[in-house]
């Protein structure tokens, strides 16, 4: 509404050429609205160079929004060319701008479009500028635009200054350089050629490092994933020697039940959206737990002791859920979408990381946290201790082994119900997302041996670290096949796992 | 349910079999050995058969300085022993002595932190697989019975059997009637011979126990170890056990482990008692029971 | 001294199983051949190709279902990755029949379409040979044995057991379908082979040769039978049995488990490798989409459905759940995995022996 009244305001203004105006030359003004392009990019230039920045900043965004009129209340036309001037305009007067945020985000843009015409504009605001990081960004820029300077100094200066520079757009212009235009070299200057081979190398180990960064940081996301698929494996698989074949359904399910805690959401609490995640943790849990318990009831606890048998059943059951899921929800995947306060990012060492991963990280520590405290310091974990150590013994001592198991494979679920509402933020969700997480996990048990959390923790997140590189310098598929054959080369050495006890086997 | 269920033994690939050094005694006699194995006979040598074992010296099993560790707890303490060949040994020992352990290592399914164990004079123990262990002459029974519940009486003691066990064999192995007629003879001897053809798994606690024995009398071994033969046994029937035995003695070398003295007394051979992984006393059953430290051990704390 | 072998095998089978299998053995070689062939379509004694077709791929899968009751039922040894073998096998033969589209692709060049496709100029060195019969069913016979054997080893080996070796073996199925789905991988990536035209120049699609596909699988099932029979009757078959039920046992009596299982386990894969091959020429396509890991668990049920341990089962197993699945996916494709889910449960929960246990107990009660 203000806004609107302002540009009302303006329109009247630029109008009458209001004294209001008299700081911003009315013949550039005027020239906005001239017909040939290459005028009025003069003049956008001309007025972004102006004394009165605010007043330059009004005209020319009015004239991007396309509310300026000209002088006979026409609108003004802008092509795609000028809308891109226009921007970058824009984006030099917010290098004046009071707020940190905005002269950042405005460096940023012009790392983008800068060209000579910004020269002026740079340096005076590299002289006003105070804080370090958007100093040191300005510079690049400036060097950036200074590398079409006619002079060969210049030009060395520029490259030096660019050696600095950490994004891959800054590699891509040393490469220009360093570029065979025919038999010319694009860059005349032995010298700066030189220069810029030294500064390539600079920015290329620098950029090397950022994605390293990178690299871990999604191989760490992944591995809580497969931490909080493999932990409930490991439960069920410790205390019932089972494994589960539906236990990827159950990431599902949780996957499942935070689509439709969302879908809630929206329809009676929208206003509250943002914390749909939030309410979908526990709902997730507890279906996910049901689900489990019901299984551990009605159908792993009549094949006790016979374990491939269980394979079996659990793969049928999995087979039903995937159905079920499609029937209920349709064989696409449906949208889960990230709270607001999940998007976007932080970056760090000229990598962007992004919220929802850095909170799926988060998320496994805390859920790990908790599983410790519950298997440490209850009385539920000291029994699901004992079982998994020695059954026979556990129930002599009075242990309900009976009761156990169902919490156990409850929790054992929950867990991965859990581990699926993680997985929606990052992925999608579909009735066979499940599938592909059964063996990542069992391998995740395996590596890690059986009944040690800090194995599945170190297990896990090599695994997605390790996973990540490969599949840096190889591609996904082969990343897969060579941590496969990984691990079945590595049970060769150690069946017993990363830190499985020693023990006397009575068999 | 335990991972190391399915993993047996739990210590496959952590002790690799190194280079195992023979005790000092027996350095210059394995020498000796090895020139005889290439077939040059120098003085006092003998030739010897590969994988025949060698009881030159009047011993068949040599267990030196052993010591096995699970997780700082340790199963055995450098353990030494030597078994005569044609000796009937009894070891004893409360829970927990190690004695389960040592056959373990004796045949191969735990291998030893330290030590070394031989067979004969030329086998090294530690450097074999359970499979090649057992086929060069080494039975044991187990405490518990394990029989093949599924095959009848006749085809448990016909697996048992001295034999080329490769695969190659087995796919084509037809019984002749000399095999056949000393399965016979041995199911007479254990007295199964009216359960010849009934699985195995319908046979009482007892009949399994001679089961067993009897398929470990058709490995034809040079040393048995047997991890309480008697267990579950009527007095009659263990007292026939201890018969039997006894008629071993001398073609066979016999290790038993016990806890019933009453057998030990009948069996009368030299005793061995463990205790906390290593030997505190040896020789008759007497000398052993007047043991201030085995008294002390069984009845002290 | 030495009993002839064929004397053996006939007294491994008994005299009811060797009358069954000639029983069979005149009905596929001889009866059904004469009905397709023969009798005119509309006589309705006629048999059709789509029967000769479904018949015949069902065979395929009982072969697979023998060779996996051999390893699951005798050894105790359940694969989920039977299925990569078999699709080993189809893709060996696969090769040959690509090749034999000769020019007559859509792109008429001597390179299969999907090579040309990726503008492939020439063939890669593993498709060497690839046209030659022979060779190739050399490679039906040795590659899947071979990959089997190495893995076989190295998992035996390290005394990997129960179900973690069905996890290991599902992890090699899904490395192994994720590597078919690569183009660059030279199978023809997610779509594989298919458009076959002929073997050893005659018509892929005549009667004849459907006749003769179907022939060959019924021929191979019986030998798969006669053999498994044979094995499992013998000391062979007996230390297997032991190894299932008390191994460490076995291993005290000087028998090294390792090259049993190895032997039976290579053997196992070998058999589903000709089974693949026989297979591919009769549906006409191999895609990665046969390696799935869904595709080797089905195989599982097969066995339990029939009753494992029987080797027959396995046979009456495939047969019954192809069926139903033949049914179910047209009839009503919604409720295929709601059923084959719910067989999985049922079997393992109220049918541990099968449809064999199941007919053996109702006779006894009889009795």
């Amino acid at each position: 509404m203000k806004t609107r009244i302002l540009l009302l305001l303006f329109g009247l203004f630029a109008l009458l050429a209001a004294p209001a105006q008299a700081a911003l030359d009315a013949k550039l003004v005027a020239q906005l609205s001239a017909e040939d392009s290459d005028e009025k990019i003069a003049a956008i230039w001309a007025l972004a160079d102006s004394e009165d920045a605010s007043e330059a900043t009004r005209v020319l965004q009015s004239l991007a929004d396309g509310s300026l009129k000209d002088p006979k209340g026409e609108d003004i036309t802008i092509n795609n060319r000028i809308r891109g001037e226009l921007a970058a305009a824009l984006a030099s007067l917010r290098l004046f701008d009071a707020d940190r945020a905005a002269r950042l985000a405005a460096v940023k843009e012009l790392q983008a479009s800068a060209d000579a015409k910004l020269f002026g504009v740079l340096v005076k605001a590299l002289a006003q500028e105070s804080d370090a990081e958007i100093k040191r960004l300005l510079s690049l820029v400036h060097a950036q635009v200074s590398l079409q300077s006619e002079d060969a100094k210049q030009r060395l200066v520029a490259v030096q200054a660019l050696a600095a520079g950490n994004s891959p757009h800054t590699k891509s212009l040393l490469l220009g350089l360093l570029a065979k235009n025919g038999s010319a070299w694009a860059e005349p200057d032995a010298e700066v050629r030189r220069a810029a081979t030294a500064a390539l190398k600079q920015v290329e180990s620098r950029l090397g490092t950022a994605e390293n960064i990178g690299r871990v940081f999604s191989g760490l996301s992944l591995g809580s994933i497969l931490l909080l698929a493999a932990l409930g494996l490991a439960i069920t698989y410790g205390v019932m020697g089972v494994i589960n074949m539906a236990h990827g359904e159950f990431l599902m399910i949780g996957a499942y039940a935070t689509f439709a805690v969302q879908g809630l959401f929206r329809s009676y609490a929208p206003g509250l959206l943002d914390a749909y995640v939030l309410a979908a943790i526990p709902v997730a849990f507890l279906v996910t737990a049901l689900v489990g318990m019901a299984l551990e009831r009605l159908v792993i606890r009549h094949l006790y002791g016979r374990p491939l048998e269980t394979l079996l059943a659990t793969w049928g059951i999995s087979l039903m859920l995937i159905q079920a899921a499609r029937t209920l929800f349709g064989a696409q995947n449906v949208e889960v979408a990230n709270p607001s306060w999940m998007s976007g990012g932080v970056e760090l060492f000229g990598t962007m990381l992004p919220w929802n991963r850095i909170a799926i990280v988060a998320f496994s520590v805390g859920v790990l946290a908790l599983m410790w405290a519950v298997l440490n310091l209850t009385r539920l974990g000291l029994f699901v201790r004992a079982v998994t150590q020695n059954r026979p013994m556990a129930g002599c001592v009075g242990v309900p082994t009976g009761r156990v198991d169902t919490l156990a494979f409850g929790i054992g679920a929950g867990i991965a119900g859990l581990g699926g509402v993680a997985l929606s933020q990052i992925g999608n969700v579909g009735p066979d997302m499940g599938q592909g997480y059964i063996v990542d996990s069992f391998m995740v048990v395996v590596l890690g041996g059986v009944g040690q959390l800090a194995g599945a923790v170190w297990a896990a997140l090599g695994l997605g670290v390790v996973t990540k590189f490969l599949e840096g310098w190889t591609g996904a598929v082969i990343a897969k096949i060579v941590v496969l054959v990984f691990i079945i080369v590595f049970i060769q050495k150690r069946p017993q796992g990363l830190f499985a006890l020693k023990g006397r086997v009575v068999d | 349910m335990n991972l190391r269920d399915f993993l047996i033994p739990p210590t496959f690939g952590i002790a690799p079999p190194g280079l195992v050094l023979p005790p000092p005694e027996l350095k210059a006699k394995l020498e000796e050995k090895e020139k005889s194995r290439e077939g040059v006979s120098t003085g006092m040598a003998h030739l010897v058969k590969p994988g025949e074992v060698d009881l030159s010296h009047g011993v068949i099993l040599y267990l030196d300085d052993i010591s096995v560790s699970f997780d700082g707890f340790k199963a055995l303490n450098s353990l030494s022993l030597a078994i005569d060949a044609g000796e009937l040994r009894c070891i004893i020992g409360p829970n927990g002595a190690g004695k389960t352990t040592m056959m373990d290592v004796i045949t191969g399914k735990t291998r030893p932190d330290s030590g070394s164990a031989f067979f004969g004079q030329t086998m090294n123990l530690r450097r074999m697989s359970e499979a090649e262990i057992a086929h060069a002459g080494i039975g044991r029974k187990f405490q518990k019975p394990t029989i093949f519940e599924n095959h009848t009486v006749f085809e448990n003691l016909e697996l048992a059997m001295k034999t080329d066990k490769r695969v190659r064999r087995a796919l084509l192995a037809e019984l002749d009637d000399a095999t056949r007629d000393r399965i016979t003879e041995t199911l007479r001897l254990i007295r199964l011979d009216a359960e010849a053809d009934r699985p195995a798994g319908l046979l009482s606690h007892g009949q399994k126990q001679w089961l067993e024995i009897g398929m470990l009398l058709m490995q034809e071994p040079k040393l048995l170890l047997l991890d309480e033969p008697v267990a579950g046994m009527t007095d009659e029937e263990t007292e026939r056990t201890a018969e039997l035995f006894k008629s071993l003695v001398g073609k066979h070398s016999l290790v038993v482990v016990e806890h019933d003295m009453a057998f030990i007394k009948l069996l009368g051979g030299k005793v061995t008692v463990l205790h906390e992984g290593s030997v505190i006393a040896e020789g008759g059953l007497e000398t052993v029971q007047n043991d201030p430290r085995v008294i002390e051990v069984y009845l002290g704390r | 001294m030495r009993t002839p072998f064929i004397v053996r095998l006939y007294r491994a089978l008994g005299p009811k199983g060797a009358l069954a299998l000639a029983v069979f053995a005149l009905l596929t070689l001889v009866l059904v051949p004469v009905l397709h062939l023969a009798v005119p379509p509309d006589n309705p004694l006629h048999v059709s190709t789509y029967v000769i077709t479904l018949a015949g791929k069902i065979m395929c899968y009982a072969i697979v279902a023998v060779a996996m009751d051999l390893i699951w039922g005798y050894a105790g040894i359940l694969s989920l990755g039977h299925g990569v073998f078999f699709a080993l096998g189809g893709y060996a033969f696969g090769m040959y029949l690509m090749r034999q589209i000769g020019r007559d692709g859509s792109y008429q060049s001597d390179l299969p379409d999907f090579m040309v496709f990726l503008d492939w100029k020439e063939l890669p060195w593993y498709w060497t040979g690839s046209d030659s019969f022979l060779w190739v069913v050399i490679l039906v016979l040795t590659v899947p044995a071979l990959l089997a054997f190495l893995f076989g080893f190295f998992a035996f080996r390290s005394r990997i057991k129960g179900v973690y070796f069905s996890i290991i073996t599902q992890a090699m199925t899904f490395a192994a379908m994720l590597f078919f789905f690569r183009n660059e991988t030279g199978f023809g990536g997610n779509n594989g082979f298919t458009d076959f035209k002929r073997i050893l120049g005659y018509s892929i699609t005549s009667p004849e040769m459907r006749v003769t596909l179907f022939a060959l699988s019924a021929l191979m099932l019986m030998l798969t039978l006669a053999l498994g029979r044979y094995l499992v009757t013998s000391r062979f078959g007996r230390v297997l049995a032991s190894i299932r039920d008390a191994e460490s046992r076995v291993m005290f009596l000087g028998y090294n488990p390792l090259w049993y299982k190895l032997a039976i386990w290579t053997l196992s894969a070998l058999l589903c490798a000709v089974a693949g091959a026989l297979y591919v020429p009769q549906v006409g396509i191999i895609n990665p989409g046969e390696m799935s890991p869904a595709n080797s668990i089905e195989i599982a049920i097969w066995v339990a459905v029939g009753g494992r341990a029987t080797l027959i089962g396995a046979v009456i197993g495939a047969v019954i759940v192809n069926l139903a699945k033949s049914f179910f996916t047209v009839a009503f494709p919604e409720y295929w995995l709601f059923f084959l889910g719910f067989l999985f449960i049922a079997v393992t929960l109220w049918l541990p022996d099968g449809v064999v246990g199941l007919w053996r107990r109702l006779r006894r009660e009889k009795k």
